[in-house]
């Protein structure tokens, strides 16, 4: 509830900024200072609720998870704004309305992590979604932004119709949009609501950029100003995950109805690794790996959704802290790299040994190598869908498709470490590379004790 | 404690030496693997005494039921003074050695030390697997750092084979702790027997295949050549010493006790599996001209036996093979050793080009006969003993497979004599002429080995004893 609150003040805050502020590094740490009192507010909450969770009027409800994945959502957009909130100048003027979009979404995404009520789930995906289609189209000097904006738009607004198309026809089987009320666990399926399903699950997939509603991933992620697809391709994208988590596990439950969309899940969930995993391995720009490797962790990400049980829900925090906070780090880099290819990080290592090495730790956190928080991530999801039974075959794809990630991950190692050349980059300040030593310490540290995590959820 | 301090020394010392210049790597190199060898020695005293000293357990993920557990037996002591004292030789060894960014290398040297000590002591499954893939990752830098031309790809090759190996394993991992009862990695839950027949015949393959992979035997040995001959040979000390012995303890420590009716189920196979490896690999040896790649060869030979006299169900060779684990570390390294000198003053490693060397380096034609027949296990060395142990185990479970088996003896006598032949008699030529013979650190170092090889061949009693412990326990489950 705070969460909201604060992240929605927060967001006109900055567009006020904007008009009083002149000096951008100003705006920056504005909005440094506000993410952190969001962080704050929101911590602040779970004193409130340790009696049980909070309902408001059947619309959102507060529950201990909830604000455990917004503090990771607003810590991950704390780092984001830390390590490339300078990278926000680079697009364009209007530099508070930017950060100010970025705060809508959050409030989104806080209301995603809540809503209890499948209106609430609706306003949460288009309040996710409205945004980033101005971020994406936010650099315009360039076409491919444009592109991407307008790409983006019109297939996001076809899968919000579909999103809204399924909730009707739950609706209509059950008379209620209450999560709590709609008993599609008791009983004879009904043919309707199963129908709604499906298309609820299509237009979610289509959020999270799952197989084969992923094409406009790459494209998008490619052409987005690259500060912002950072951003889009790991708290949106965790966001949009902790809905279809929340939805599925919350309502769609039930011995006949789980089993359902289960396998229709489990597909889209193989279809994702697998076209995800073996697309990047044939990308020359590290950007466009990145994209198909978010299509990837989506993946892997998905097994906690298909999953239903407790391993799923922590699995499904871990990842989405690990894999933001690596790719935040990764994207955070690449903004300073004047080529973003992978000859682009040739020799980095020589000219930039902390760049390189905090990388490399990203990278192996992104591949799942133990001691970094990747591995337990991935741990968590697996075991998730080993507990599940009859998903082993998903778990020796998975697995499969694991090892081929470190095949893409690790070239980005070779090209730092082991290739002669001479990476160009923009002028480094040492407190970027403090903030990301920072980082690159949270992966470790989370990587040994997954507890300090865990004992939170 | 002990085995606490055996992880930390290698693990802190490895993390300093990336600050160091100048000298300081070398020397802390040798400092921190004299300290290992004295702690790991320090550990064998009190193994005799109390033994129960060297568990040390510590609260690590309690979310998950994983614990922070070391701790060591009879095979473990072995393996981890083979380790202390291999690290301990190769850093004498390179001592008069310059490598480029040598506080990387020795850094990165010391981890993998570090990650070894730790396969070879972690009592909980998720603690051995973190353990399993870190030894692999300072080993994976120093091979594409330091490795021949054709180094990246080939160790990245090596990388991706033994990672997907290694998840293979840890659903295996996951698949038991949910099956035991009480969800735990520990070492007694996973060993109890929770495990249902059926599933285990599948759990096995998940398991074997990352073991396999490692050690590796036909047909997951395609990366080893390749990298073996790519790698700075002392790199390649490392994998073919120690790092092949992590697949061998695997199945030892975490694959038959766990899944004993797995093991027994496919032990056909894995041993048919292991004897083609044998035979195979040998014949390959035999027809290399590439010095190193013909060592890998027959290490992948030797890795044969071992693996198909795990599979034997049959206490003497089970001994015999745990022994041959310490023996062929020994062996392996001396070789590697040797050719590490040839190829340092001669610049070549194709056997053609030699020749004659015994007259030029008598020091070296010795010491290179000696540890050859040691590695085709000639009796009185320490090669023979675990080999005859091996032999008449696999002899009491198919006489056939011991006979096709048997041939490897022969053709390994056939490859090595022939590789000692090509390289220290026969016609020298300008090139060979102008060795020199062993220097004092080189001279110390193979005559350690050397010493090993004879009193261990003579002697073999207290390697026996040492390991029995771990047989017995290995027997009364499986």
């Amino acid at each position: 509830m705070n969460a909201l609150i604060s992240t929605a003040l927060s967001g006109v805050v900055m567009m006020f900024a904007g008009l009083f502020v002149s000096n951008k590094q100003r705006i920056k740490y504005i909005a440094i200072v506000v993410v952190l009192a969001c962080l704050v507010a929101n911590l602040a909450e779970l004193s409130t609720i340790e009696a049980g969770d909070r309902t408001l009027y059947g619309m959102i409800t507060v529950s201990r998870f909830s604000i455990l994945f917004n503090a990771i959502a607003l810590g991950a957009t704390l780092i984001f704004f830390l390590l490339s909130g300078s990278a926000f100048e680079n697009v364009g003027e209007h530099v508070a309305d930017y950060f100010a979009l970025v705060f809508f979404i959050l409030s989104g995404i806080t209301l995603a992590s809540t809503f209890s009520s499948l209106l609430m789930l609706f306003l949460a995906i288009e309040i996710i979604s409205i945004p980033q289609y101005i971020l994406a189209g936010s650099d315009k000097k360039t076409p491919k932004s444009s592109e991407a904006s307008l790409k983006y738009f019109l297939m996001g607004s076809f899968s919000t119709g579909i999103l809204l198309m399924g909730i009707t026809l739950i609706y209509g089987a059950t008379g209620t949009f209450n999560v709590a009320d709609l008993g599609l666990g008791a009983g004879k399926v009904n043919t309707l609501a199963l129908c709604g399903i499906i298309l609820v699950a299509f237009a979610l997939s289509f959020k999270v950029s799952a197989a084969p509603f992923h094409f406009w991933t790459p494209d998008v992620y490619d052409g987005s100003p690259t500060v912002f697809t950072s951003f889009m391709a790991t708290v949106v994208k965790a966001g949009g995950f902790i809905a279809f988590i929340r939805i599925f596990h919350g309502a769609f439950i039930g011995e006949r109805i789980s089993a359902d969309w289960q396998l229709l899940l489990a597909i889209i969930t193989a279809a994702t690794l697998i076209i995800g995993n073996f697309t990047a391995v044939f990308q020359q720009s590290v950007k466009r790996m990145l994209a198909y490797s978010s299509i990837a962790q989506a993946g892997f990400m998905l097994l906690a959704v298909v999953s239903v049980n407790t391993y799923a829900t922590q699995g499904i925090v871990l990842y989405a802290a690990a894999y933001s906070i690596a790719t935040i780090g990764i994207f955070a880099v690449m903004i300073k790299l004047k080529d973003y290819t992978f000859d682009g990080f040739n020799g980095l290592a020589r000219t930039q040994p902390v760049l390189a090495v905090t990388t490399a730790i990203f990278v192996c956190s992104l591949a799942g190598i133990p001691l970094t928080a990747g591995f337990f991530a991935k741990y968590f999801v697996l075991t998730a869908a080993v507990k599940q039974g009859n998903l082993l075959w998903l778990v020796i794809v998975a697995v499969i498709c694991a090892a081929i990630s470190a095949y893409y991950y690790f070239r980005v190692i070779i090209a730092m470490y082991f290739k002669q050349g001479e990476a160009e980059t923009a002028p480094i300040t040492g407190g970027f590379k403090v903030m990301l030593i920072i980082t690159a310490a949270i992966v470790i540290l989370l990587g040994i004790f997954p507890g300090l995590l865990l004992q939170l959820i | 404690m002990l085995t606490v301090l055996l992880i930390l020394i290698p693990l802190i010392a490895g993390l300093i030496t990336f600050g160091l210049k100048g000298s300081g790597p070398k020397a802390l190199g040798l400092i921190a693997s004299l300290a290992s060898l004295a702690v790991t020695l320090g550990a064998l005293f009190q193994f005799r005494t109390a033994p129960a000293s060297l568990q040390f357990n510590a609260s690590w993920i309690p979310q998950l039921g994983a614990q922070f557990s070391v701790g060591l037996d009879g095979m473990g002591l072995m393996l981890c003074l083979l380790t202390s004292i291999s690290f301990l030789l190769i850093f004498i060894v390179i001592f008069n050695r310059e490598y480029e960014r040598a506080n990387s290398f020795y850094g990165l040297m010391l981890l993998s030390q570090a990650g070894l000590v730790g396969v070879f002591t972690a009592y909980d499954a998720l603690l051995f697997y973190v353990f399993w893939e870190l030894a692999l990752i300072p080993v994976y830098f120093l091979c594409s750092l330091w490795g021949g031309e054709k180094r990246i790809p080939v160790t990245f090759k090596f990388f991706v084979y033994t990672f997907a190996g290694s998840l293979l394993m840890l659903v295996g991992l996951i698949y038991i702790y949910l099956q035991s009862p009480d969800h735990s990695f520990s070492y007694a839950s996973f060993t109890n027997g929770s495990v249902a027949p059926q599933d285990q015949s599948w759990l096995f393959w998940l398991f074997f295949v990352a073991f396999a992979i490692k050690m590796p035997i036909f047909p997951f040995h395609t990366w080893q050549p390749d990298t073996y001959e790519q790698s700075p040979t002392p790199v390649t000390m490392v994998l073919s010493g120690i790092m092949v012995k992590m697949g061998l303890f695997g199945v030892i420590r975490w694959l038959l006790p766990v899944l004993p009716k797995g093991a027994y189920m496919w032990s056909d196979v894995a041993i048919v599996l292991s004897i083609i490896g044998i035979i195979y690999a040998s014949c390959i040896a035999i027809v290399q001209s590439d010095i190193k790649r013909l060592i890998a060869y027959s290490s992948i030979a030797h890795i044969g036996l071992m693996s198909a006299a795990i599979f034997t169900n049959n206490e003497l060779s089970l001994q015999g093979m745990m022994v041959q684990l310490f023996n062929h570390g020994i062996n392996i390294i001396g070789l590697w050793i040797i050719v590490e000198i040839i190829q340092q003053r001669l610049k070549i490693r194709n056997l053609n080009e030699m020749g004659g060397i015994a007259q030029y380096a008598p020091g070296i034609a010795i010491f290179l006969v000696t540890i050859s027949l040691a590695n085709i296990g000639l009796p009185l060395t320490n090669g023979f003993v675990g080999e005859f142990l091996m032999f008449s185990g696999l002899y009491q479970y198919n006489v056939w497979f011991m006979a096709v088996a048997g041939l490897g003896i022969i053709l390994a006598a056939v490859y090595t004599l022939n590789m000692v032949q090509k390289v220290i008699f026969g016609q020298s030529n300008a090139l060979t002429e102008t060795t020199t013979d062993l220097k004092a650190n080189e001279l110390l170092v193979l005559s350690i080995i050397v010493v090993i090889i004879l009193v261990l061949g003579v002697y073999p009693k207290p390697m026996l004893e040492l390991v029995s412990s771990t047989t017995e326990l290995v027997n009364k489950v499986y």
